[in-house]
């Protein structure tokens, strides 16, 4: 039992002065992905359902490759960040840290192998 | 971490039925959440039969009646029965309300009637609203100024006093906060929908000389940006007011400040 008060219960370690920066970020992407997803569904799909070499051929065009790679690395930053924002709700403490530490693990994994994957592809 | 069940002495189980009142031919039935903490027991729900055509519309009458004729140990926190004083805002029929305007020709079926949800509970439909209080406190819903004080009034244009429209309004009744998931799992910190209203209401009064203050304050990962615009806050107001509307508002600015 703490005896604190409940002003000091509710202010508790004040306020972090930060959020604003994540929160514009989050605006931003939201933006671009509105272009964005659209485009890589289209580009994506009119590279679907040929031979492996017409796909090679298909992907080594800067459009596709880009496009490909801009959803990419935008989209899973994205999933990152509302992956995140789901840890912070609902997992706290310790087991909240360590939540963030893995899911950052596995979207930076994901971004760098999809990259490695594309680029391979595309060179 | 986030509990999805409940502990085994905050299971509710059955409770009583009481009779049913003689000669009553139109009976509506509630079910009613009970607990006391001194008898130790698991909360249970109660079931009454009220006689309509001695009863009034709205079911804080229901309740009232209960209390006076069936039932006199039924608690529940009640004043102005106008929906000014916030103070009978309960769970209806699953929704957060105030028991004295929500009338019960708008329940189907039986009426069942819980505390607001997700908050401590000092006995049957009382919750215990002391840190939302003090959440409420701690946003300053007062007049901050700097400038020394006018001879006669602060003075105020009407368009800059219309901007208070739909938020003075709010009577702190806790129904949107208690409505909000983001409350329920981070109400140690998140704000809420009801002190982010407050909040914004002195932000945007053309009186106020603190509104740097006030947003440096806000700007919290969980104080203020918990808020995922889920919306049930704006669904439930008893009064008709739109706090995630003016939580956006409120992150409208921050963004304008910094970029």
């Amino acid at each position: 039992m703490r005896y604190l008060t409940d002003r000091k219960r509710a202010v508790g370690l004040g306020s972090a002065r930060t959020g604003t920066q994540t929160h514009w970020q989050f605006t931003v992407r939201s933006i671009v992905m509105v272009v964005l997803v659209p485009l890589f569904v289209f580009t994506f799909g009119a590279g679907l359902g040929g031979t492996r070499e017409e796909v090679l051929a298909y992907f080594s065009q800067p459009f596709p490759a880009i496009v490909t790679g801009l959803a990419l690395v935008v989209g899973l930053v994205q999933l990152m960040y509302e992956a995140l924002e789901a840890v912070e709700d609902y997992v706290h403490g310790i087991p909240g840290e360590l939540a963030r530490v893995a899911v950052k693990a596995l979207s930076y994994t994901l971004i760098a192998v999809s990259l490695f994957a594309l680029v391979k592809i595309a060179l | 971490m986030v509990q999805f069940t409940l502990p085994k002495n905050s299971k509710i189980v059955t409770g009583k039925t009481w009779p049913k009142p003689e000669g009553a031919t139109n009976l509506r039935k509630f079910q009613i959440y009970r607990w006391n903490e001194e008898d130790g027991k698991n909360p249970r729900i109660d079931t009454y039969f009220v006689d309509m055509d001695t009863c009034g519309p709205m079911v804080l009458d229901a309740l009232i009646k209960i209390k006076n004729e069936i039932d006199p140990t039924l608690t529940f926190r009640r004043s102005c029965r106008e929906g000014i004083c916030g103070s009978c805002a309960m769970n209806i029929d699953g929704i957060n309300t105030l028991a004295c305007i929500y009338g019960m020709d708008e329940i189907k079926g039986d009426v069942k009637i819980y505390p607001l949800p997700h908050m401590p509970v000092v006995r049957d439909l009382i919750p215990d609203l002391t840190h939302f209080y003090a959440q409420h406190a701690s946003i300053m819903p007062w007049l901050e100024t700097k400038t020394n004080r006018p001879a006669k009034e602060w003075r105020q244009s009407i368009e800059d006093r219309k901007k208070l429209d739909g938020l003075y309004e709010c009577v702190m009744c806790a129904s949107c906060s208690t409505s909000c998931p983001s409350y329920w799992w981070n109400g140690d910190r998140y704000l809420g929908p009801a002190a982010l209203l407050h909040a914004y209401r002195w932000i945007i009064d053309s009186r106020d000389e603190a509104t740097g203050e006030r947003l440096d304050e806000l700007e919290d990962p969980f104080k203020l940006y918990r808020c995922h615009t889920i919306m049930n806050c704006a669904k439930t107001c008893p009064k008709g007011l739109n706090p995630a509307e003016a939580i956006g508002q409120i992150k409208k600015m921050m963004v304008e400040r910094a970029i």
